[in-house]
């Protein structure tokens, strides 16, 4: 079975990480722009971070054959720096429309304070101006109301319900989102968010019509392979296999691939040219697709004792 | 016919309609004096209006190319690599006007516009002020963006002091590049270069780690006492491609006792004045 994980912060990662993933089965991931772990001064801070992830992060992922797609916001924690927010979003546009940018995000509410709300605002207008998707962080504080209050503003300021992803829900969210015709992201995420066994039940309830699962992997103690395992879990507790394809691959596909920057293609058949040029993934559909240079490495266990 | 001129005509000619469209009037709007954001927002759509298929330029197309200015290589190169540095040609202006936007563009490129901008170096109006530019495009680690100033690029080999061209051709190496493609690669062959790239062997021989036979050909012609001690260890104890390139290396040396050194293996001697080996060859094993 194939696995997207559709949030998920790679900058915070390491090369151990990725490997893992590749071979667990994941073949494309979503980084959402968000916050560092402690609050950025400058807004050249975010110009780096942001060239990072439509540059750099871009390039490592494809080296270990997962395809990063990634969505460009403010996040909510720091919109409560107004000075530094407006010269933020001063930039944005210049990276919307950057190749591999799936949605504006994650951006929403932490504290639902009027500056958030502001610049949450904002960011739901400059996704209507560029036609683009929303992925919305839900807070994790006064989680129920602010997730439907996140659902009221996007639809206020004329966002399209299925152009909208709502993450982070958990049991007390996810009727309402899924009723208003939003997709429904689910964060597997030890201690805080859903834990997996939770998320089988949900599954198990819902079905798996506009839900998909995430791991929102960062710097904090998390599972880079939330997806995979969950997939699992689920199938060995009898969620049908169609189903759980669906919360942990097809769903993620069709959510971001509206954005016509995300498409199947890229990974199962990447076109040549790009190969050469970044992916050094195999293609599954092209027997003797042309590669250009060394195949991929092995992943080269971490506990090995050996290694030259 | 200027650069600028050929490559809007080979667009014009791969276009559909409505891509076709866009562009010109993209192209248009810069060069009648458009702004910044004119500039940065066209530059970034190119991909999702054109799309990235290759370029693919006939023998002829390719001539023009030449003819254009020469050295330049664009037989890899892409629509939408085409098309940014068509835009971004079209924005000239002055040197220090487009240095400026250059640097702007890059502090937020993606990876495909990064590749782009470097291909184009050799087609941007003041050649040496790029220098810095083509130096900070060889210090990355994403090797589609150094290959970009690297291969098939004659920037580098007419604007790079020789401690930067020296750094460049060892970090090909380090990265797995090949050397092959490096335009002026043997013309800018130097002694300070064969020193470090014997002492690079040495450290991976030392390290039990292979060696790329390409490293012999900037050896070769500034070969001299250690280093024709080296070459005969690789043509005593080298792979077959190793023992081919140390001959070629050896029959580019002006130095005596390399063609001595050659005498001693007949065969290989005979592979290279038949010219049976070649350095294009050992760039590309079949």
């Amino acid at each position: 079975m194939r696995f997207i994980d559709p949030h998920i912060h790679m900058s915070a990662r390491t090369t151990d990480d990725y490997e893992r993933m590749a071979a667990a089965g994941i073949v494309a991931i979503v980084e959402p722009a968000f916050w560092l772990g402690q609050p950025r001064t400058q807004v050249g801070s975010y110009i780096d971070y942001m060239s990072s992830l439509v540059g750099w992060e871009r390039f490592r992922a494809a080296q270990f054959g997962i395809r990063h797609y990634c969505t460009i916001g403010l996040n909510s924690k720091e919109a409560n720096n107004e000075a530094l927010a407006e010269q933020v979003l001063e930039i944005l546009p210049r990276y919307l429309m950057k190749e591999g940018v799936v949605a504006v995000g994650e951006i929403g509410y932490d504290d639902q304070t009027p500056v958030e709300d502001k610049f949450y605002r904002a960011q739901l207008s400059l996704a209507k101006e560029f036609d683009m998707l929303v992925q919305v962080h839900t807070p994790h504080r006064d989680k129920k109301s602010g997730t439907t209050r996140s659902m009221d503003v996007a639809i206020e300021m004329g966002m399209e319900p299925g152009r909208v992803v709502i993450d982070h829900n958990n049991e007390e969210t996810v009727e309402e989102v899924l009723d208003r015709g939003f997709w429904a992201a689910f964060t597997i995420y030890p201690h805080t968010k859903m834990g997996n066994e939770r998320m089988v039940e949900i599954a198990r309830k819902y079905g798996s019509e506009r839900i998909f699962i995430d791991s929102s992997s960062d710097w904090g103690v998390s599972d880079p392979l939330a997806v995979p395992k969950t997939a699992h879990l689920m199938l060995e507790r009898g969620i049908a296999a169609r189903d759980v394809e669906e919360i942990c691959y097809g769903n993620a596909l069709q959510a971001f691939g509206q954005s016509g920057q995300m498409k199947e293609e890229h990974w199962l058949d990447p076109a040549p040219i790009d190969q050469r040029m970044l992916f050094e993934g195999n293609s599954v559909l092209r027997g003797q697709a042309p590669r250009v240079g060394e195949p991929a490495a092995v992943p080269q266990h971490s506990d090995a004792t050996v290694f030259k | 016919m200027k650069p600028a001129i050929v490559i809007e005509q080979w667009l014009a000619a791969r276009l559909p309609g409505d891509a076709a469209e866009w562009l010109k009037s993209s192209v248009q709007r810069l060069r009648g004096g458009g702004s910044d954001k004119d500039l940065y927002m066209s530059v970034s759509l190119v991909p999702r209006k054109i799309g990235k298929a290759d370029l693919a330029l006939s023998a002829t197309e390719l001539g023009h190319a030449t003819a254009a200015r020469p050295g330049w290589n664009p037989r890899e190169w892409s629509l939408d690599q085409a098309a940014r540095v068509l835009l971004l040609l079209a924005a000239a202006g002055d040197g220090a006007t487009f240095s400026r936007r250059l640097d702007q563009l890059c502090a937020t490129a993606d990876v495909g516009e990064l590749v782009a901008f470097y291909r184009g170096l050799p087609l941007y109006p003041d050649q040496p002020r790029h220098v810095l530019r083509a130096a900070e495009g060889v210090r990355t680690n994403m090797k589609a963006v150094f290959e970009a100033v690297a291969h098939r690029n004659p920037y580098a080999s007419e604007q790079l002091a020789e401690p930067a061209w020296n750094q460049m051709v060892l970090k090909a190496l380090f990265i797995g590049a090949s050397l092959d493609p490096i335009v002026g690669l043997d013309r800018r062959a130097n002694p300070a270069l064969a020193r470090m790239l014997c002492d690079y062997a040495h450290e991976r021989w030392a390290a039990g780690r292979p060696v790329s036979p390409e490293l012999w050909r900037c050896v070769g012609p500034h070969a001299r006492g250690d280093m024709l001690a080296d070459l005969a260890r690789v043509l005593k104890k080298g792979t077959g491609p190793e023992r081919a390139a140390a001959a070629l290396a050896l029959s580019s040396s002006p130095d005596p006792a390399a063609s001595g050194l050659l005498w001693e293996y007949p065969e290989l001697s005979a592979a290279v004045s038949e010219k049976k080996v070649s350095w294009q060859a050992i760039a590309n094993p079949a």
